[in-house]
């Protein structure tokens, strides 16, 4: 089959629509235009169904056992905002202390950080070298006054995937609420509120195929019953935890891939590791010094990230950015102008983050482009560590470290 | 963020990648930049000690691509030049050559420095060499 570009490997950025969903959106749009909220009428009792039935396929991806603990939100940001600012809010007279992972999704390290600056206390419990929390650590920084622990369920960047079910049991024991940031694992391995001990969870449809704009926070009604106080005030939709009109298209876009990804997320993972481990192998057979970050089983099985050292991670971008489409911790990609704070928390040193790619493997990944991104990347930092004096410098001998250098 | 043609025609075919031997006689070499901030250049003349003037450059960069442009970029500048014209090559004429955004000044800001630090060198190294060689001219 003739490879068709830009390939797209930038999947824990974004996925595109499954056409399945798509067409199981298109009604909701023209014909059955309803408001779930109107009760009076056929149009509205039609989008109230449909988003019913959009919130049981989303609840049995996840294993909750009532729908209704299903809260549509706007996204993956927004459920992470609901469910630490609700937490705080509703819980403030209990405690004020929150534990989370340094490595946390900016949704999550940026809400933390604005409830300090409102007079709560939160830790960010580093990780180590694979990208791994240690669950001791998460229960030596409890206190009496700790109302949330919220530790993302795979990393964006490195793919880990931390132990979820061990946090779960951990706060059940101590009688902390526990919120998952799941955006990333949702859809692509086996994710149960239930057996996991999650009391809320986020997740987004668009990183499961389907569409931007919508996402939902579970939220625990039974063993504990949690209540978390809503952002935006209105209508009282979504049992008065998330005001605003229900998408309707798109929740049922969220439902229809949440049900795609249930019914093949088995073999699709299987698949994708496959491929991904090729490409792994491909990669670090061909190349020095070329390191992979995160731990090496406990990841997303569509996640790769690599750091090569001596070469920048942009100018890796620009050398395929034509064919592939991927990303990088590099300073330069980012609109902080910091190299990847994830990366850094491994320990590997900064200018090993300034050298990392990320690639996303997802639904539609053919073993063709498979191939062809390991060898157009082997070709372009080979080119550029033919460029690069610090590549120079280390064939030398040269330790890079015991240089003096003068940052500009 | 879309590259210019030029930073795109620097990246593609960096002209004058490569190195000199440090000691080899009228070679001047900056090394600027950390790794830790994702930028590291080198940059090499040669010049020739009879006549002042930069015969040839070389650079190797670790860095993004408008660092890799702005340094191949000097290299082209400064052949022919004589050292005290080379110095006078401003950061802000690489940013209009290469119409960097400012996010990308910095780039410029170190090929600059990289300049310096290869003139400064050379100064250090050969410079003495050429003024004992003037005087006995004279």
């Amino acid at each position: 089959m003739a490879l068709k570009f830009p390939i797209f490997m930038d999947s824990h950025s974004t996925t595109p629509v499954d056409p399945r969903v798509l067409e199981a959106m298109l009604p909701y749009f023209t014909e059955k235009f309803g408001h779930p909220g109107s009760r009076n009428h056929p149009f509205g009792w039609e989008a109230e169904a449909a988003a019913d039935k959009a919130r049981e396929q989303v609840a049995r991806l996840i294993g909750a056992r009532d729908p209704k603990e299903v809260v549509f939100t706007s996204g993956g940001t927004e459920a992470i905002n609901l469910a630490i600012k609700g937490v705080a809010e509703m819980y403030r007279e209990k405690g004020t202390h929150i534990v989370t992972l340094a490595i946390e999704q900016r949704a999550g390290l940026d809400v933390c950080k604005r409830l300090e600056r409102q007079g709560f206390q939160a830790t960010y419990i580093p990780v180590g070298p694979d990208g791994l929390v240690d669950v001791e650590e998460i229960r030596k920084a409890i206190t009496d006054k700790t109302i949330l622990i919220s530790v993302m369920f795979a990393n964006n960047e490195i793919g880990t995937i931390q132990p979820v079910a061990e946090i779960g049991k951990l706060a059940k024991e101590k009688g902390i609420i526990f919120h998952t940031d799941a955006t990333q694992a949702v859809g692509k391995i086996p994710v149960d509120v239930e057996t996991m001990g999650i009391d809320l969870l986020s997740t987004t449809a668009h990183m499961i195929y389907g569409p931007k704009g919508v996402g939902a926070l579970y939220v625990r009604r039974k063993n504990p019953r949690v209540r978390i106080a809503p952002i935006l005030d209105g209508g009282g939709h979504e049992r008065g935890m998330r005001s605003g009109t229900v998408p309707v298209p798109l929740v049922v876009g969220f439902g229809k891939a949440a049900e795609i990804c249930g019914t093949v997320l088995a073999e699709e993972g299987a698949r994708l590791r496959a491929l991904r481990d090729k490409l792994q192998d491909k990669i670090l057979s061909s190349l020095d010094e070329a390191y992979l970050n995160g731990h090496p089983e406990k990841r997303l099985p569509h996640n790769l990230n690599i750091s090569f050292a001596y070469v920048e991670g942009e100018s890796v971008l620009m050398g395929l950015n034509k064919e592939v489409a991927l990303a990088s911790g590099s300073a330069c990609t980012s609109a902080t102008l910091e190299p990847s704070y994830v990366i850094a928390a491994l320990g590997v040193g900064s200018e090993l983050a300034h050298s990392s790619i990320r690639f996303g493997l997802h639904r539609f990944t053919t073993e063709e482009e498979v191939e062809y991104v390991g060898d157009r990347t082997v070709q372009v930092v080979t080119r550029l560590r033919e460029m690069s004096p610090l590549y120079e410098l280390a064939k030398e001998g040269v330790d890079i470290k015991s240089i003096q250098w003068k940052a500009s | 963020m879309a590259y210019s043609d030029k930073v795109i025609d620097h990246y593609n075919n960096p002209r004058n990648v490569g190195s000199f031997p440090k000691e080899a006689p009228g070679v001047g070499t900056g090394l600027v930049g950390a790794p830790e901030c994702g930028d590291v250049m080198k940059l090499q003349i040669k010049v020739n000690v009879d006549t002042g003037l930069i015969e040839d450059a070389r650079f190797k960069t670790f860095g993004c691509g408008s660092a890799i442009a702005s340094s191949s970029l000097a290299t082209e500048w400064l052949k022919g030049k004589s050292v005290d014209e080379a110095a006078k090559i401003k950061n802000t004429d690489i940013v209009n050559e290469l119409k960097l955004p400012p996010v990308k000044i910095h780039c410029s800001v170190l090929a600059e420095d990289a300049i310096k630090a290869a003139l400064a060198d050379y100064r250090d190294k050969w410079g003495k060499k050429e003024a004992a060689a003037g005087a006995a001219a004279s």
